[in-house]
């Protein structure tokens, strides 16, 4: 049990409800999304509560988060792209405070499962698609109509576009869910190497060095793929408002 | 071989899963729920009991997730919006407006200090050039007083001079004049002396005068 590097991603389930036959059982998965949502607000709420002019650590640390994330957007989508500044920093912070809660031991990583990042893509292809026929009404479809293009081609490449825009949300929650869980399961596996390796005597304990070096190694290299996941959810997200913003900008 | 060990260890585990919550009767609640829910999650449960379903492939669990996932998200993006983000953005715009504020303020004394500067300067140049002035007029005012008194001296000493020399020409020219009387006086004498006749008056007289042209 111990050893099997797919256990970690099992979901339990903690107050079992059911509504209407559907089981919407408050799990472990649910319990480590408020233990996320509580940290990330916890920390932005207590870290910034002071209003100071001079920012202690955690204010900096917040601070900057902040201005990441600000000058992400704004770059990326343009300063009409701030009024969505709030969504784009929510998903960052909540994907980032996933990602290093899945790093403890023990922790479930929210962001392993492929339903919860495909919601998250959702919810961000669902703000694309509403905003931009909002803003544009069906102007929003020349996203798919590059300009200067021959003729002939158009067809062609209005499929193609269709089909990336379709595979985005694919794209955006697979990227994150499948960094997430293989590097887990890399872990785990590693990490079992040296827990098996070592029952097997003392050349076993002179082997179990190895895997016990790759295992720090990819720990670190961890950590790096919880902030570049985050990262890049937030910078893809910017990318796709902005398409949402400026239709006609290719 | 490894995992194949690991996997093999899934069986007797999985009971112990759903026993976590204590209260729940163990593998039972799995089971039921996916039967009364449509036949997709059921089959997808059933694969689970398998022990060949991949946890995060398994629907079972989708709407649970979905659900707390939108609280939660929910909840945080309102968090965000409405406290944290207004907060944050006041922050560092204050801090801006601040440090705006602070550098008007200091280039507002800078150039108060310039003005400062520029003011001591005036002022000092000109006390600079006022006490040129006096030192020159004091110096003026010596000077003329200097040659003043010594014109005064001069007068003095060439009024006294030419006093002294009238002085002198009159002595000179009284002396002169008992010269010619001594003479005649000394003349008669001697004469008296070596021949023992008495010359007339006026004979001494003119000679002592032919003398006195002589000499």
């Amino acid at each position: 049990m111990a050893n099997d590097p797919i256990h970690q991603f099992q979901i339990s389930k903690i107050v079992p409800i059911e509504i209407g036959g559907i089981d919407f059982s408050f799990t472990n998965a649910s319990l480590f999304m408020v233990a996320t949502v509580a940290c990330a607000a916890g920390f932005l709420y207590f870290s910034t509560s002071q209003r100071g002019l001079i920012p202690g650590r955690a204010q900096s640390v917040a601070e900057m988060s902040y201005e990441f994330i600000a000058g992400m957007l704004r770059e990326g989508a343009g300063s009409h792209g701030m009024k969505f500044f709030p969504l784009v920093f929510s998903l960052f912070m909540f994907v980032l405070t996933a990602n290093l809660l899945g790093m403890f031991p023990y922790f479930f990583t929210v962001t392993s499962q492929i339903i919860v990042t495909f919601a998250l893509a959702l919810l961000v292809i669902g703000t694309v698609l509403v905003y931009g026929f909002y803003k544009h009404g069906l102007h929003f479809l020349q996203l798919f109509v590059p300009s200067g293009i021959p003729g002939l081609l158009i067809p062609l490449v209005v499929a193609i576009e269709v089909i990336s825009f379709l595979s985005r949300p694919i794209s955006l929650s697979v990227r994150l869910f499948a960094n997430m869980l293989a590097g887990h399961i890399t872990l785990k596996v590693f990490a079992g190497f040296v827990a098996s390796l070592g029952t097997m005597g003392a050349l076993g304990i002179g082997g179990a060095v190895l895997p016990l070096i790759m295992t720090v190694a990819l720990t670190g290299l961890e950590f790096l793929v919880a902030f570049l996941q985050a990262y890049v959810f937030a910078v893809l997200t910017c990318m796709y408002l902005n398409d949402a913003i400026h239709p006609g900008g290719h | 071989m490894f995992v194949t060990s690991a996997y093999a260890q899934t069986a007797p585990a999985a009971p112990e899963t759903p026993a976590a919550p204590g209260a729940a009767p163990a593998g039972d609640p799995h089971a039921a729920p996916a039967g009364e829910v449509h036949t997709e999650t059921g089959v997808a449960h059933g694969g689970e009991h398998g022990g060949g379903t991949f946890p995060p492939f398994d629907a079972t669990y989708f709407p649970s997730q979905i659900l707390w996932l939108v609280i939660t998200f929910g909840l945080f993006y309102l968090l965000m919006k409405k406290v944290i983000v207004p907060r944050v953005g006041g922050i560092l715009e204050h801090r801006h407006d601040r440090i705006a504020q602070d550098l008007d303020e200091a280039s507002r004394l800078k150039s108060e200090a310039d003005a400062a500067v520029e003011t001591y300067e005036r002022e000092l140049a000109a006390a600079r050039s006022k006490a040129h002035t006096i030192a020159e007029t004091a110096r003026e005012a010596a000077k003329g007083k200097a040659a003043a008194d010594r014109a005064a001296i001069e007068t003095e000493l060439a009024q006294k001079l030419s006093v002294a020399e009238t002085r002198i020409g009159e002595i000179k020219t009284q002396a002169f004049a008992q010269v010619g009387q001594i003479a005649e006086e000394t003349a008669s004498a001697i004469i008296d002396q070596l021949i023992g006749a008495k010359a007339s008056g006026d004979d001494i007289k003119a000679a002592v005068a032919a003398a006195k042209t002589e000499a």
